[in-house]
């Protein structure tokens, strides 16, 4: 199966890329390749020319900040990276979760987590684990930088903020010690890709959910924070009747056409899915007999 | 139409080739160079036939450009057996029938080679997940986990 034809360029500093990109009309960006490649194949994209920053070193590490209270990711670095990390699973376990259910080994180790991001597939797990963490991306163009927080980012099915002459050089997720954190996928086991994903973030006092953040994938058009479960949840004691509550509220928070539906499931049982799952992952993080 | 001059190492051996940016690595590895281990099955990135390591770590070479390949180092199955000896994983495949067609054996036993150098003592379920990657549609499964379990214990702690 070849794609059409395009010209390859490969990038050997984020300043070459940038540079590529803005002399190339219509040249798109790979560095995994494993959200592009699949749409080229199939006709779906069909980019004049490729810019590679595949190769390029310096953005695969995952650090912590000096003072513990941010998590820095580089654009390259590979779900795999990310889901054997003991740094991301103890600081942000729902991107470790994210990442740990994405695909297979093999896509895995292909994938990275900015492309994945800025690409910007509905069905795709990253998504969801951002949001609930309030992450954002690093972003660079030509002449300057800037910083996408996550409830911007997602615009449409493939749309997000992110420019066709930027780069996404890492991501950014503030971390906090009492705060758990987790992501519940339910595969569509044709495609592999999330029929529902929820991914949750919780500060809690032990007693009382101090502030919490919902996010859902997969069954909505695009990736989405749920604040109407959010709201239900804050200020609420731990129990089991406020998960309920809370769970309830999943399908009210999205907006009406926003529910994906196609052969693999209607608009009507994603919703209904999506209460399910969300009240699944929010007793995977919380424990319950306190 | 464009080319591209890339250098690649296949199983420990130095090739220079030219490609069209669009080859698919799979593609470069079979038509230019021969190395047919590596099987074009979905052509997606779904059903692992394609599986090889690059840099050693297993990846979909129909989901890779050979022009983002340039400069790698390339494993595939032929690359595994001890000068046509067959390794310990592929004798097993032969003993418990975890074969039928053939067709996914090749990306199986990449994918297999690779989880045993990580976990040498793996559960039923562990292997499982990790050959969640490779699809075979004749065996059901079950004695392709049976020859990696035998590979594991009969390899005990020799990695």
């Amino acid at each position: 199966m070849y794609t059409n034809d395009f010209e390859y360029y490969r990038a050997d500093s984020v300043d070459d890329a940038l540079t590529l990109l803005s002399d190339h009309a219509g040249a798109e960006l790979v560095a995994g390749a494993h959200g592009l490649l699949p749409r080229m194949k199939t006709g779906d994209e069909s980019p004049p020319a490729l810019v590679d920053i595949g190769q390029l070193r310096g953005l695969d590490m995952i650090e912590e900040d000096d003072d513990g209270t941010d998590l820095s990711i580089g654009a390259l670095a590979t779900h795999a990276e990310i889901a054997d990390s003991e740094t991301v699973r103890q600081r942000a376990s729902v991107l470790a979760d994210a990442a740990a259910e994405l695909g297979d080994p093999q896509v895995r180790n292909g994938g990275t987590i900015g492309g994945n991001l800025a690409h910007g597939d509905a069905r795709s797990d990253p998504p969801a684990a951002l949001l609930a963490l309030d992450g954002s991306l690093e972003v660079r163009g030509l002449d300057d930088k800037r910083t996408i927080d996550a409830t911007d980012l997602f615009e449409g099915p493939f749309e997000t903020a992110v420019a066709d002459d930027e780069i996404v050089t890492g991501i950014r997720i503030p971390t906090i010690d009492d705060a758990v954190s987790g992501y519940r996928k339910r595969r569509d086991p044709l495609s592999g890709y999330a029929l529902v994903g929820v991914g949750v973030w919780l500060r809690t006092d032990g007693e009382t959910i101090e502030e919490a953040r919902v996010a859902v994938t997969g069954a909505t058009t695009t990736p989405a924070r749920l604040p109407a479960v959010e709201d239900e949840l804050e200020g609420e004691a731990i129990t089991e009747d406020t998960i309920t509550a809370a769970s309830a509220k999943a399908g009210i928070t999205v907006d009406d056409g926003a529910f994906v539906s196609d052969v693999q499931a209607s608009a009507e049982y994603r919703e209904h899915l999506l209460t399910i799952d969300t009240e699944r992952a929010l007793y995977d993080v919380i424990d319950i007999s306190q | 139409m464009s080319e591209c001059n890339i250098s690649i190492i296949v199983n420990g051996e130095q090739h220079e080739l030219t490609v069209e940016p669009r080859t698919l690595l799979v593609s470069a590895l079979r038509d230019e160079l021969g190395y047919t281990g590596a099987n074009v099955g979905c052509e997606t990135g779904r059903c692992g036939a394609c599986t090889v390591r690059e840099n050693s770590k297993t990846i979909k070479s129909c989901t890779r450009l050979a022009v983002q390949a340039d400069g790698s180092e390339i494993e595939t199955v032929e690359g595994i057996a001890d000068n046509g000896d067959l390794t310990t994983l592929q004798e097993q495949f032969q003993e418990q029938h975890g074969l039928q067609c053939g067709y996914c054996t090749p990306g199986m036993l990449m994918t297999a080679d690779t989880f045993l150098r990580e976990n040498d003592d793996p559960t039923r379920e562990e292997i499982r997940e990790a050959i969640e990657g490779n699809l075979c549609r004749c065996t059901g499964y079950q004695n392709i986990v049976d020859a990696i379990e035998a590979t594991a214990d009969q390899l005990g702690g020799q990695r």
